[in-house]
Parts: structure tokens; C-alpha cells; sequence
């Protein structure tokens, strides 16, 4: 089932989380990408109902460039957080939207940072976070091998390394995860672990 | 699949509406000292006779929305999309009718197809083809399957929760070629090349996923859809009744078969004699 999780890095960002699109017992896709790019140095891995999931998302990042557009300047990865939040919060006692996200970011002022937040609205920031079933694996894992000044190659072989665990370690796994990345660069995607290949999606 | 007649179902286990009442004849009661029995028998609703309402609810919605008791695929393939369906529609182990259209036509080069309740199926069919009638005009082109897509998740999205049961696929040719998206009413929406809905789906995708090639002709796309939803049939109780084969291609749709999954069946699985493996004798008297 749903695994999605991140990390910060020495100098870099990672969010990694599974492709799959499950309803009951069927896999309807296994290249779904639930890893948003919200702008330019910001990513948003999400969990939760699909529906809610696709929607909240996009209106978080439809608010995020609206205010861009207004102010000529973009939000920091901490003041778009606390706006999820926010947005989160006033839905809670109305509509809830029922997604967790995980929240990456760079910027130039306070480099590296990860938000985790819930479909409650409780807002943490971490070094390290998980949620769905692979959370169980991914979280342990981090926790014994995560080191603050963690390179590029550390954290992939790190992810690679919970990838791996909840492949093996849960019953009901997703086969296909990708993982993002952001630094002073800009937020992209950094590779795709597949185990099964489903057709392209467009050739015409 | 179900149907309207559902309803009369329903309201034949409630009690009938009493509007005595109402009639002019009626006697008015006044001045009675004992109010407690005219408001007793005041005309009412009668509640179902049951000690366990929320589970008769519960029922009742259940009957009113089975689950996709259906069988309809789709996939992207090299001349464009392959859709097709089975044509059964029931109310829980009652079929209702066995020529249900669950491909729905919304405009010449664009495909729905139905699962789950048929009324919501067919009423958002029908709205989404409007509105996709309406942005040709004011934009004097054809919507993209993305944005025709989009336009039917967002409508079932804003009605999340309130009871809408609908699982559809939306094919098309656009400009930017074959398009397919699978939508539900839980506001899913989901671009991709191989789908399959209903209560059959699970058979349906064994025979597809084994069978598929992008590189296949439409007679060989034909065949392939129209064996997974015969072989869906073939196990699933509540898909039946006729096959039938769409076509999108860059000129539009073209329906190319309807077959009973019945005769197909002697088709896909012709009798073969039974080989005796050993002949009942009489024991000779010795």
C-alpha cells in the first residue's frame, strides 16, 4: 500500500513514494506520479484518498504561483507549509481532505528543509518522515543509518535501502517508487526504481 | 448496474404515505380534550418495520447502488483506442436487461463508458457531452480527453460523499492524439494506456494484459477486447448479454461489433466429445 517518506540532506532535499494507483484489490497504474512539484524549489510527496490527494495538491500549487504572480516574490518553503497547514485546518471542521504530505524545499536563506504534515493539520518540521504502510519500514530504517551530513550519494543508497525493506517486508508492496530531489538547483525528478513496466503512457 | 426500478422496491417494504388526511371530507377534529390522540393520528410517515433501522437503511442504499455488476475495458493501442463493454444490467441477483448501451457516445470523436449506478452514469454522460458541445463553440475547437476528463472529475469531485457511484473511462482522439482516462465518483482521475471497470474488471485485465501489444491492428485489438469481456462474462455473474467493440481512430469512433457473449461462447469454446475412458459392461455369467 501507499509508502511515501523523505529526508533532508546536507545540502539537499529527498522525496521518495510509490507510483501505485490501488482501488480494492486491483492495481489500475503503477507510474502515477504522487511527488507534485509546487514550484521552482519545492516538492510535495502526498498520501491519502485519490480524489483528495490530486485536488488539495493542485490547489496548494494553483496558490502557491497566484501569490508569486501578486507579490513577484515566492513563498519560502516554511510560509507554504504553514499555508498547507492552514488550508488543512479551516477544511478539518468542514470538508476534511483526508491527505498527508510531506513537504520539501530549498531555499537560499535557510537552505534544506522537510515539512510533514497531516490530514489532521498538525505541522512538524523534521530531518526525516514517513506515512502510509512503508512508513513502518522506511522510518526504523532512517532512523538507524540517517546522519545530518548525509551526501547525495548516501541518501539515494539510504532510500534505495527502505525501498528495498518494504518490497520485501510488506505483504501488500507497491512495485514501483520515484524519487525527487531539491537543492539550490531547483526541484526534479532523480530517478524512477521499477520492478514492472507498464506500457508508455502517450506514443502518438 | 442498476436501474430506477429499484426504487419501487424500496418503497414497497415502507409503508404507504397516509394523505386521509388531506381529503375535504374528512372529519376536523376539535375541541378534543384528549390531544394526545390526535396527534397520534395524525397522518404520517409509517417507519419500515423493522428494530434495526440503520441496518435497513444501510440495505436499502446497498440496492439502490449495487456494486459494478459490469464488465468495460479500454486501452491505447497503435491505431488509436479500443473500448468495449458487456450490456447486463442487474439488481443485485435480478437481471434487469441484457441490451444495456454502456458505451455512451459524448460527441463524435469521444467515448464514455459506464459502471456502477446507471442513472448517475448516463446523467453526467449527458451534461459532460453539453458542456464539451459548449467549449467547441466558444472556443472553436475540440476539447482535449484531458480537459473533457478533468471537467467530469471536477463535477463528481464537488458531489464527494453525497451517494454518486460512477466509474467511467473517457476515450478520445485529440489533438494531441489517442487519449484515455479512467474517472470515479471518489474524484479519482487517472491518464493511462490499459483500463478495465466493474465487477469483471479482474477477469477482464487477465486476458488483456496477456494479450496486449501496442503494435496490434484494430482486427487484432478487436479480437483481444472482445475476448476479455467474453472471458468476464464467462466468470462474472453480473456482466452479460452482448459484447460490443468501439473504435477511436483520428476520424472518430466507429462501433465495429456487438456479439452475444452466448454465441461467442461456441466460438471461444467449442465442445469437444468426450473421450470414454472405460465402457460400462455387463459382467458375463459365467
Amino acid at each position: 500500500m501507499e509508502s511515501v517518506f523523505g529526508l533532508v540532506g546536507k545540502d539537499f532535499a529527498i522525496v521518495a513514494a510509490d507510483t501505485s494507483a490501488v482501488h480494492s484489490i486491483l492495481v489500475h497504474k503503477t507510474n502515477e506520479d504522487k511527488i507534485m512539484i509546487l514550484d521552482s524549489h519545492k516538492l510535495m510527496g502526498a498520501s491519502g484518498e485519490t480524489g483528495d490527494r490530486a485536488q488539495f495538491t493542485e490547489y496548494i500549487q494553483k496558490n502557491v504561483a497566484l501569490y508569486q504572480f501578486r507579490n513577484g516574490i515566492p513563498l519560502t518553503t516554511a510560509a507554504a507549509a504553514n499555508f498547507t497547514r492552514g488550508e488543512l485546518a479551516t477544511a478539518l471542521r468542514k470538508n476534511p481532505y483526508m491527505v498527508n504530505i510531506i513537504l520539501a524545499g530549498y531555499d537560499k536563506e535557510t537552505g534544506p528543509s522537510l515539512y510533514f504534515i497531516d490530514y489532521i493539520a498538525s505541522l512538524h518540521k523534521l530531518d526525516k518522515a514517513a506515512f502510509g504502510y512503508g512508513s513502518y519500514f522506511a522510518l526504523s530504517m532512517m532512523d538507524r543509518h540517517y546522519r545530518q551530513d548525509m551526501t547525495v550519494e548516501e541518501a539515494i543508497e539510504l532510500v534505495d535501502k527502505c525501498i528495498i525493506e518494504i518490497r520485501s517486508r510488506l505483504v501488500v508492496a507497491p512495485p514501483n517508487f520515484l524519487i525527487k530531489i531539491v537543492d539550490k538547483d531547483g526541484a526534479r525528478e532523480y530517478a524512477w526504481r521499477e520492478s514492472i513496466k507498464d506500457a508508455p503512457v502517450s506514443a502518438a | 448496474m442498476d436501474t430506477v426500478l429499484n426504487y419501487t422496491l424500496i418503497t414497497d417494504t415502507m409503508m404507504k404515505i397516509d394523505f386521509g388526511g388531506l381529503d375535504p371530507s374528512a372529519p376536523i377534529k376539535r375541541n378534543t380534550d384528549d390531544w394526545r390522540d390526535e396527534i397520534l393520528a395524525a397522518p404520517s410517515f409509517a417507519l419500515p418495520t423493522t428494530a434495526d433501522f440503520d441496518g435497513f437503511q444501510k440495505a436499502a442504499v446497498q440496492m439502490v447502488k449495487p456494486a459494478k455488476g459490469t464488465t468495460t475495458l479500454a486501452f491505447i493501442f497503435k491505431e488509436g483506442v479500443m473500448v468495449a463493454a458487456d450490456s447486463r444490467a442487474s439488481m443485485g441477483g435480478y437481471i434487469s436487461s441484457q441490451s444495456v448501451k454502456k458505451i455512451i457516445e459524448i460527441n463524435p470523436y469521444m467515448l464514455g463508458t459506464m459502471a456502477g449506478g446507471a442513472a448517475d452514469c448516463q446523467f453526467w454522460h449527458r451534461n459532460l457531452g453539453i458542456k464539451c458541445r459548449l467549449h467547441e463553440l466558444a472556443n472553436k475547437r475540440r476539447i482535449s480527453v484531458a480537459g473533457a476528463s478533468k471537467l467530469l472529475a471536477n463535477i463528481l469531485y464537488s458531489y464527494r460523499g453525497m451517494g454518486l457511484s460512477v466509474g467511467t473511462m473517457i476515450a478520445g482522439w485529440d489533438e494531441q492524439g489517442p487519449g484515455l482516462y479512467y474517472v470515479d465518483s471518489e474524484g479519482g482521475r487517472l491518464k493511462g494506456t490499459r483500463f478495465s471497470v466493474g465487477s469483471g474488471s479482474p477477469y477482464a485485465y487477465g486476458v488483456l494484459d496477456s494479450g496486449y501489444r501496442f503494435d496490434m491492428s484494430v482486427e487484432e485489438a478487436a479480437e483481444l477486447a472482445r475476448r476479455a469481456i467474453y472471458h468476464a462474462t464467462f466468470r462474472d455473474g453480473a456482466s452479460g448479454g452482448v459484447a460490443s467493440v468501439y473504435h477511436v481512430g483520428p476520424v472518430g469512433w466507429k462501433k465495429l461489433s456487438g456479439d452475444d457473449v452466448g454465441e461467442l461462447h461456441y466460438k471461444y469454446y467449442p465442445v469437444e466429445p468426450n473421450v470414454v475412458e472405460q465402457e460400462m459392461a455387463e459382467v458375463p455369467i459365467a
